[in-house]
């Protein structure tokens, strides 16, 4: 007999393992998704969308219905989807090249209109599909391969902070937290609440992930795990930005 | 249930946009997502107005990219969604219609062409042919319909929707300012009246029961990783559209059976060609008249016998030549004359073309 590891239900087994480099944090961040949507018991009822980048390696990723899309459309889409059926939860998927960069104008609109719709966006410094170019969350003095003397903010500026921007766009209703796949547990908590908030009608929830990409930083795990932890948390704060105040006993 | 938008049938005296809006309510649409610009702007007045009364939704959105994107998410929930746009906005939706194109999404987009290249004006062309047959990083496969009154934006709005769902391609009506802002007697009808019965739509999304254990999950994509894996999926398109194009392709002919110059034109320049033919016929001259309906696909047989045994074609378009291309690709191997009367972005009358055709005898 054949040992399946423990996995979320929601994953499908026969599209593990999955497609993502080793040691991406992809995996952790769709572990942390899989097991709210687990316990939240919604998976009938998610439809999942993935961007251009690595997140559309997530195609095939869950037993729910997924539609994987163009760079930065993604946030669009479901919002299609969305206003075409309010009764399923969607869940847009994607880098931070696809939300701050070519889709932020979806992303920035999206929030202002408070769409009931919950953005999870996995912020690992730079372009990890195309190879490792700056992206608006890479840090100052960072190496890419379009930054290779490192980011100069004189002349790109500094980076995204995306949470805080939604934060500071959305009204009353909205959700906005930064997780880290260091801390998958928190991490899952933040996504749980923001797809609580959608299924509650409260307005638009956004969960940004730090996560690493070591193909591209060229780093071996221990790196990886410091530049994650000790590195991208210095300049992205991990928490909870903002949440719907609890309701009146 | 809210009653039907159009009882029995009315003639009415309005313009295109509010046209549009009310064929879109008789076909059932159940939502538009749209931006504005200029001249399809109305389209949205006259839906917004419209559509709560039936129970249906509209969202103005950040822009044409989102319009084309919000209508293929729309779509893929199973729903009859549509946008409608022109110029540098039909620019922004290729990317979404080339998305469709692949994933065959039943996307109805109502094109009212202005003047281009670039903002060029906000009033009359033709010049959106080519991006509208052929936009986007693919292969044309898409279905358009190019009207010419506003008769025909009511019967071919209804169409579109239709054929968007039957044959699951992107599915276009390509008007222009003109139709979209002049006012002209039309009658407008519920389709059921017609013996018209609109294509049952279905959701590729958020599908009944438990993905996985019920039924396999849907998972959509537009990626392949490989030239094989492309080539198959494309191909496998390729043969789909080719499938259908008999059964959509649709034209005119007026008097092509001894003429000795045809004239090809489409949208609102055939008026101008109807009514030029009269005229030199009435005179004498052996004059015919070529109206392609749809621009894709596009009927390259019935065009291939015209060429056959005419003596000369003579293309005339508000555009430089974008109708011209399509049809010189559709009588390749023929020998016969073309000549082109290319007024980009303007209007033409059938005194131009009655002069043009003397003038060339």
């Amino acid at each position: 007999m054949t040992k399946v590891p423990n996995m979320p239900k929601s994953w499908r087994q026969e599209t593990k393992p999955h497609k993502f480099c080793p040691g991406c944090g992809h995996g952790l961040v769709l572990k942390a998704l899989g097991e709210a949507i687990d316990e939240l018991g919604i998976q009938d009822r998610v439809v999942f969308g993935c961007d251009i980048g690595c997140s559309l390696l997530a195609w095939d990723f869950f037993n729910v219905d997924t539609v994987q899309t163009h760079h930065g459309r993604t946030t669009p889409v479901l919002t299609g989807v969305k206003r075409a059926r309010p009764d399923r939860i969607c869940i847009a998927y994607m880098g931070d090249g696809g939300g701050y960069a070519i889709g932020s104008q979806h992303l920035v609109n999206a929030a202002a209109r408070n769409e009931k719709l919950t953005v999870i966006l996995v912020n690992n410094c730079n372009y990890g599909m195309t190879g490792g170019q700056m992206a608006p969350t890479t840090l100052p003095d960072m190496k890419t391969e379009t930054s290779p003397y490192g980011r100069n903010v004189a002349e790109t500026g500094y980076p995204t902070q995306g949470p805080e921007m939604v934060a500071a766009i959305t009204r009353e209703g909205a959700y906005a937290a930064r997780g880290t796949v260091a801390n998958v547990r928190q991490l899952k908590g933040f996504i749980k609440k923001a797809l609580q908030n959608q299924i509650d009608g409260n307005g638009f929830s956004f969960v940004e992930a730090l996560s690493g990409c070591p193909t591209n930083w060229s780093t071996n795990a221990k790196d990886t795990w410091a530049f994650i932890e000790e590195t991208m948390t210095k300049y992205f704060k991990v928490g909870e930005i903002k949440a719907p105040a609890k309701k009146e006993e | 249930m809210a009653e039907k938008p159009i009882q029995g049938e009315k003639r009415v005296f309005m313009t295109g946009n509010e046209v549009v809006a009310w064929a879109a309510l008789a076909a059932e649409a159940d939502l538009m997502y749209g931006y504005p610009i200029t001249p399809q702007n109305e389209v949205m007045h006259y839906w917004t107005r419209l559509a709560p009364k039936f129970g249906k939704k509209f969202l103005q959105t950040e822009d044409e990219i989102s319009a084309g994107f919000t209508t293929c998410g729309g779509a893929l929930a199973g729903k009859r969604c549509f946008t409608a746009t022109a110029g540098p906005g039909n620019i922004l939706m290729q990317e979404s219609m080339a998305m469709a194109e692949m994933m065959r999404i039943p996307t109805v987009l109502v094109v009212q062409q202005r003047g281009g290249p670039s903002t060029g004006t906000v009033i009359y062309s033709q010049q959106e042919v080519t991006m509208t047959c052929f936009g986007g990083n693919g292969e044309g496969l898409r279905i358009v319909y190019s009207t010419g009154s506003h008769q025909e934006l009511f019967d071919y709005v209804i169409k579109a929707f239709n054929s968007a769902w039957k044959y699951r391609f992107p599915t276009f009506v390509l008007g222009d300012g003109y139709q979209a802002k002049m006012r002209e007697s039309l009658v407008i009808y519920d389709p059921a009246l017609k013996g018209i019965k609109m294509e049952p739509t279905a959701p590729r999304l958020g599908l009944e029961g438990m993905p996985g254990v019920d039924r396999p999950p849907s998972h959509l994509r537009n990626t392949y990783n490989t030239e094989e894996e492309l080539f198959e999926a494309v191909s496998e398109l390729v043969a789909a559209y080719e499938k259908i194009a008999p059964e959509v392709v649709e034209y005119q002919e007026f008097f092509t059976d001894d003429a000795e110059v045809v004239i090809i034109a489409h949208g609102v320049v055939t008026r101008a060609a109807q009514a030029a033919v009269k005229t030199l016929r009435s005179q004498g001259i052996g004059a015919g008249h070529f109206r392609p309906v749809t621009l894709r696909p596009f009927a390259v047989d019935a065009l291939k016998t015209i060429a056959k045994r005419a003596k000369k074609l003579l293309v005339v378009e508000s555009a430089q030549g974008q109708l011209a291309k399509i049809v010189k690709d559709a009588i390749y191997g023929e020998s016969v004359p073309l000549e082109g009367y290319y007024r980009p972005g303007q209007g033409i009358t059938a005194e131009e073309i009655v002069e043009l055709v003397k003038k060339g005898m």
